[in-house]
């Protein structure tokens, strides 16, 4: 009979939402497996059965607190389809694409400034008790409010096009509910030079931190995978609609140009046991090989370049590290995630100085549908809503396989990667605690979403032998 | 008959016509009081108590209580508030009342009072009840869950419509709003142009696939309390 040690971490820290981490350990105290269980459950999917179609665009984005645009959009995609409206108006499309990039980028800056910079500033080993954003914030006040004045400046671009900063209504079935006055078009391109500026020094800090590391970094939690997104018809980056393209570590095509409403004959998920979180995989390489990472590695990796000129000049030096290949270095995530950050304030800029904002032509609808399904690249990665609606205009069927969903199992090995090099006997110690953060961190996790939660996410690890007793336990 | 009464309210002179009801007087007269289940074009009913003034120094529904001569009535002490208060509050843990994504809100006569009455949570445990959508009527949504019984519908559709659609059933905590037909709404002769449909004044009863369409800011309560374009009229009368 073989025996399996254990080791748990609960809760992890800085990251969106609740979680914990078991590591499995053999006779010889040899890491044989590492999960990040998913302890949250929420429901979304079941309790929105009954409610009016109309309604999901506003009720699931509750869901979350931090991307509810995500949500939101992708709800409002599948009901365009339910109600079928196949193309809206200019206006209303651009004024979503501007709600989005404004999500992407107030979320990116949250995660990148508030939640990272800690680690890439002061090292992973650091004393923890500055190794938080008030010790940025001290040591490096410039960048604290630049991380504060960023997400702000993407906030209040959700608010001119949602309504609201966090869960507006602007997105409904078929358009959207208003276009952007002069004023706070004028408003919003006051600060437009200087978020720029910022941005740069954001792609900046990520590209120098990862080159200088890049020894280090590309064993860092690392691993081979699959990568999948949504791209555009011409093969460019686009972060609100598209269809979708899967590539291997090589960066040979599994699929490519796949329309979304028929995801369910190439995706599908698997559940475990131990986690509330599913297991997505791609259908045609099964459970084993299918699996795949989304978000922005995934992204930068999938695209075969990107529109925007300065974005466009940082992915290339992105992929020049990997000589045009697949950069499948976890750490690579935050170099990415800033290009996205690039990217999103151009086109914001490029959407602002666009008069199809203040057209006034928001709304069109078709020949209603029996269902939809939506897609969108969230900040974490690709989000996927679907819908089937009765013909009393009652959903009846909700499927929701979110970003962080999507990255469970790449977000797994990282974790077992981390642990097998860092583990060592049967104590956790505070560099594998935070060794093992840091690797989950650089997916930017969202667990509320993630179990369709309430509260921040500590970590927690626990070691457990191969009797099933504790060995040592620790939290953050 | 239309004889002239003076009273006060809050101190204030206030003339009405014989037969009208106090907060018919107080309305012209540019005085706001809270109410939910009045509506100017429908019968008094008297049912949900949050238009409750004092007269001469007796609790009275301001909605069914005729105007008299010298009267003192008091809208805005500290007791009144408190009981308008707990009124809105007992509604809001009664029904399921979920402001954050209901397509009523900002235009929702109950949310916009709890704001006005300064309700920031209510204080009683709430009851969660499993309550019913209906869904057969082509263009209308029926949503029980934020009923509160305020019975607009129910005389709405017999003297503005002319039709009976609705009725009370059940009593005391079992008491709801149902149709003149088994099988829901969509079996009954309710049309989406019967004024039942907007004189609801929270988001039970709903025109389809409206939903959001009125973005944030631009709501009848974004841009001023309940109560305001009565109040206007007394700034203008000055």
């Amino acid at each position: 009979m073989s025996h399996v040690n254990k080791v748990v971490i609960e809760p992890v820290t800085r990251v969106e939402g609740h979680g914990k981490v078991t590591i499995l350990l053999d006779e010889q105290k040899k890491v044989t497996q590492a999960r990040l269980h998913i302890v949250e459950f929420r429901g979304f999917e079941r309790f929105v059965q009954g409610r009016p179609f109309w309604e999901m665009p506003v009720v699931v984005q509750r869901l979350c607190g931090i991307c509810p645009v995500s949500h939101h959009l992708a709800a409002a995609k599948a009901m365009d389809i339910v109600v079928g409206a196949d193309k809206l108006t200019p206006t209303a499309e651009k004024m979503r694409r501007l709600m989005h990039y404004g999500q992407i980028y107030q979320s990116h800056v949250l995660h990148f400034f508030h939640l990272v910079s800690p680690d890439l500033l002061f090292g992973f080993d650091s004393d923890v008790a500055t190794r938080n954003i008030i010790g940025v914030a001290v040591k490096f006040p410039e960048l604290a409010v630049q991380g504060v004045m960023m997400r702000k400046f993407g906030q209040e671009v959700i608010k001119a096009t949602a309504g609201k900063k966090i869960h507006g209504t602007g997105a409904i079935p078929g358009g959207i509910n208003k276009n952007l006055s002069i004023s706070e078009r004028d408003e919003l391109l006051k600060e437009i030079d200087q978020q720029i500026t910022w941005s740069r020094g954001a792609v900046k800090i990520a590209r120098d931190y990862t080159v200088e590391h890049l020894t280090e970094l590309t064993a860092f939690g690392s691993f081979d995978s699959n990568h999948l997104s949504l791209i555009r018809a011409d093969g460019a980056m686009d972060l609100y609609h598209g269809n979708l393209r899967a590539i291997d570590a090589n960066g040979n095509k599994i699929f490519d140009q796949v329309d979304y409403q028929k995801y369910i004959d190439f995706i599908a998920e698997e559940v475990r046991d131990w986690s509330y979180m599913k297991f997505p995989f791609i259908k045609s390489l099964g459970p084993e090989r299918g699996w795949y990472r989304v978000g922005p590695l995934a992204r930068v990796n999938t695209a075969d370049f990107i529109d925007t000129p300065e974005a466009e000049a940082a992915r290339k030096e992105f992929a020049a590290v990997t000589k045009g290949k697949p950069n499948n270095i976890t750490m690579a995530y935050h170099w990415a995630r800033m290009i996205e950050v690039l990217h999103a304030i151009e086109k914001i800029r490029d959407l602002l100085n666009d008069p199809d904002l203040q057209g006034n032509d928001l709304v069109v609808t078709g020949e209603r549908r029996e269902q939809g399904v939506g897609l969108i690249e969230a900040p974490r990665g690709t989000l996927f809503h679907h819908y089937r609606v009765d013909k009393n205009d009652q959903v009846v069927m909700a499927n929701l396989i979110v970003s962080t969903t999507n990255n469970n199992e790449p977000m797994n090995r990282a974790v077992e990667r981390v642990a097998k090099d860092h583990l060592s006997g049967v104590e956790i110690t505070e560099g594998l605690l935070n060794h093992i953060e840091v690797a989950i961190r650089a997916y930017d996790p969202c667990i509320s979403c993630a179990t369709h939660a309430l509260g921040q996410m500590p970590l927690e690890v626990k070691l457990i032998d191969h009797r099933g007793n504790l060995l040592d336990q620790r939290s953050t | 008959m239309s004889a002239t009464i003076h009273f006060t309210i809050d101190g204030v002179e206030v003339t009405g016509k014989a037969g009208q009801t106090i907060l018919q007087a107080a309305s012209e007269a540019g005085i706001y009081i809270p109410r939910l289940c009045a509506h100017k074009d429908l019968t008094p009913h008297g049912s949900c108590r949050v238009c409750t003034v004092m007269v001469n120094g007796r609790p009275q529904a301001a909605c069914t209580q005729p105007v008299s001569d010298g009267a003192i009535v008091e809208n805005e002490t500290a007791e009144i508030k408190e009981l308008r208060r707990n009124l809105v509050e007992m509604l809001f843990v009664e029904g399921n009342h979920y402001c954050m994504f209901c397509e009523k809100s900002g235009n929702c006569e109950l949310q916009a009072l709890a704001y006005r009455l300064g309700i920031q949570a209510p204080r009683y445990p709430y009851f969660f009840p499993q309550r019913a959508l209906d869904a057969t009527h082509p263009d209308i949504f029926i949503d029980h869950n934020r009923c509160i019984l305020c019975g607009r519908c129910v005389r709405a559709s017999k003297e503005l419509d002319g039709k009976n659609v609705f009725q009370f059933i059940g009593r005391g905590a079992h008491k709801r709003v149902g149709f003149n037909a088994p099988d829901g709404l969509g079996h009954t002769d309710a049309a989406v142009s019967d004024r039942f449909v907007s004189i609801c004044p929270v988001g039970a009863i709903l025109k389809k696939r409206v939903g959001y369409a009125i973005p944030v800011g631009q709501r009848l309560f974004d841009k001023r309390p309940i109560g305001s374009e009565i109040e206007a009229r007394r700034a203008k009368g000055k």
